[in-house]
């Protein structure tokens, strides 16, 4: 477990170890005890005004990075957001530059995104989430009707999908494609529907009596989709084609939701209950037997999302309030519980999340960094809005 | 201007921003960023966007656009036959049926509403019937999308116990989508945890 994080949180290090300047003063390895409590690299911003500033700060944030006075920083950025974006990034301890670049041409913001991108990529040699979108349901109050919108990472440049005046749920993205699944009750059931984004068009694939709802859509090729559908009896898992094709009922028990692929597409982890207790579980894709996770420490857990490099799966525990937790596959360590929070979707680089959190009785989408449990909530949009979901 | 503040690049940053932008045509050190294509959501890395066959998927072998009506051996009723009938949410109002925290169980105390519910359909024989599964605010969202749906097959299941046709009810789950009362407390709580039964009557000439 610890080693497992080791390694995640060692590839930030190896730009330093390139430079032959080893940082002494800083030891980030030491810090690190268990999940969620590693220490953020530090790193300061000068030159940055605007917009570009707001832009670094929420990107690298919700990456592991902290913002620091200059002098106790490991990492300089200094550049300008006046008049097009452009930056210079420096190991203060390696004493080099490591990256310097000038954007042009969309907006300033998005100039700012493909920044934080790059110097994601120059310390720790991951490619970063900048430039990466989700799609989420917002509502006009906690409940009832509403739309599906996709957005930047970070709450910016909302674009509705639908325009049905219809309760709505759950929208997946099809893996590398402008297209997305989500349910809606435009006809008066709950059915899913398939969106391109590019086209508009949309047709339903799922709409059989009973439930059709919460769609995942199956790594790496969007090939298959898993869904609930109740027409069996029960709510259940089923597994159908992406255009609707070749359906296939997966789960039996009585009460099962919020179905998710393994990376690999292999297996099926879905919420269930069981001798009537709430149990996280998961399935071999083409159907089999269930086995049940262990997640002592964090009950009644729900909406179960698996991590993109497969190590990790994180959820929404129920206790008092919901809570956002991460537990890893392996069973090799509880699970830890990070944030109050409720519906996490995985970034594509395997340590943040979106989720959605309470702020009275609506919901805001919020984006957290699992291993050092720094958040910030995305851009406010009126009314509520909730089950985000991020892009792969 | 903006060429003024460039430096001397490490290799290993150009190779990292060549990597990470894949633009080969512009000039070196200034890294273009795509503006907003219409009507997408805007661009993405790499090919992969667009779907072929005019942004659909799998041609005009899927199931289109109208009700999938295939069954699989299910036992609901089909939904076609239920097309166009007409809702009354007032004659049986007064027959909504209340569940326990988390629970899809039907109580005891609401054999009489079940009772009821099943002698007005059994009455008016070309009546149908949807039950609307509810919960309160405090499960996930799709958590409760599946107990409403659990306590509206619940009802349909005690409904063909006493002698009504699965065939004649439809169900649908609202989650917590419906609450009767929008108050936070126990008191609205225990009103919106509920199944509301629905006439449907034929459509006029049927």
């Amino acid at each position: 477990m610890k080693k497992t994080i080791l390694n995640l949180l060692t590839i930030g290090l190896a730009a330093i170890a390139l430079t032959g300047t080893p940082a002494q003063e800083i030891n980030i390895q030491s810090e690190i005890n268990v999940l969620g409590q590693t220490k953020p690299i530090p790193i300061a911003l000068s030159g940055f005004t605007g917009v570009g500033a707001e832009v670094l700060k929420f990107d690298l944030t919700v990456q592991g990075f902290s913002f620091v006075a200059p002098d106790v920083a490991q990492y300089l950025i200094s550049g300008s957001d006046a008049s097009g974006v452009s930056g210079t990034l420096t190991d203060k301890f390696a004493k080099r530059e490591l990256l310097s670049r000038s954007y042009n041409g969309a907006s300033l913001r998005r100039q700012a995104h493909a920044l934080s991108d790059d110097i994601v990529f120059a310390v720790t040699g991951k490619k970063g989430i900048g430039q990466t979108k989700i799609a989420f349901k917002s509502q006009p109050s906690g409940n009832g009707a509403g739309e599906i919108y996709v957005a930047d990472f970070d709450g910016y440049n909302p674009q509705r999908v639908t325009t049905d005046g219809a309760i709505v749920a759950k929208p997946a993205w099809v893996p590398g494609r402008l297209a997305v699944y989500y349910t809606s009750y435009a006809r008066g059931n709950p059915d899913i529907f398939y969106h391109s984004l590019t086209s508009g068009q949309r047709r339903v694939i799922a709409g059989y009596s009973g439930l059709n709802t919460s769609a995942a859509v199956s790594p790496p090729d969007g090939a298959k989709i898993a869904m609930v559908l109740s027409k069996s009896g029960s709510p259940n898992i089923w597994v159908c084609n992406a255009d609707g094709t070749g359906l296939k009922q997966i789960t039996h028990g009585d009460e099962d939701s919020s179905p998710c692929w393994s990376p690999d597409g292999s297996w099926i982890c879905f919420a269930t209950k069981h001798n009537e207790r709430r149990r996280l579980a998961k399935v071999p894709g083409g159907g089999g037997t269930v086995q049940y996770l262990d997640t002592t420490g964090a009950p009644n857990p729900t909406e179960p999302d698996w991590s993109p490099d497969g190590k990790w799966i994180t959820f929404t525990s129920q206790m008092h309030d919901f809570n956002i937790c991460v537990m890893p596959v392996d069973g090799s360590a509880p699970p830890a519980v990070l944030v109050g929070g409720q519906n996490p979707s995985w970034a594509p680089n395997s340590r943040t999340l979106i989720y959605n959190r309470s702020l009275g009785y609506r919901q805001i989408l919020s984006v957290l960094d699992v291993f050092t449990k720094q958040y910030k909530d995305g851009a406010r949009a009126t009314g509520s809005s909730s089950q985000p979901a991020w892009a792969k | 201007m903006k060429m003024n503040r460039i430096v001397f690049l490490p290799a290993l940053a150009l190779a990292a921003t060549l990597a990470t932008t894949g633009c080969k045509h512009t000039p070196v050190k200034v890294t273009p960023i795509p503006g907003q294509p219409a009507p997408t959501v805007g661009d993405t890395s790499g090919g992969g966007n667009t779907l072929s066959g005019g942004g659909t998927i799998g041609g005009d072998t899927g199931p289109g656009t109208g009700v999938n009506t295939q069954q699989g051996g299910g036992n609901t009723a089909a939904l076609d036959t239920f097309d166009g009938m007409i809702k009354d949410p007032a004659a049986l109002a007064a027959n909504t049926i209340h569940f326990a925290f988390d629970s899809a169980a039907i109580k005891k105390s609401e054999d009489a509403n079940i009772s009821a519910v099943a002698a007005a359909l059994s009455a008016n024989a070309n009546d149908k019937l949807l039950v609307e599964g509810n919960c309160d605010e405090r499960g996930t969202e799709e958590y409760n999308r599946a107990l409403g749906e659990r306590r509206a097959l619940a009802a349909r299941e005690a409904l063909a116990k006493h002698g009504l046709s699965p065939d004649r009810i439809r169900t649908i789950s609202y989650g917590k989508d419906k609450p009767a009362d929008p108050g936070h407390d126990e008191s609205a709580w225990s009103k919106n945890r509920r199944d509301d039964f629905v006439v449907l009557h034929p459509k006029a000439g049927a």
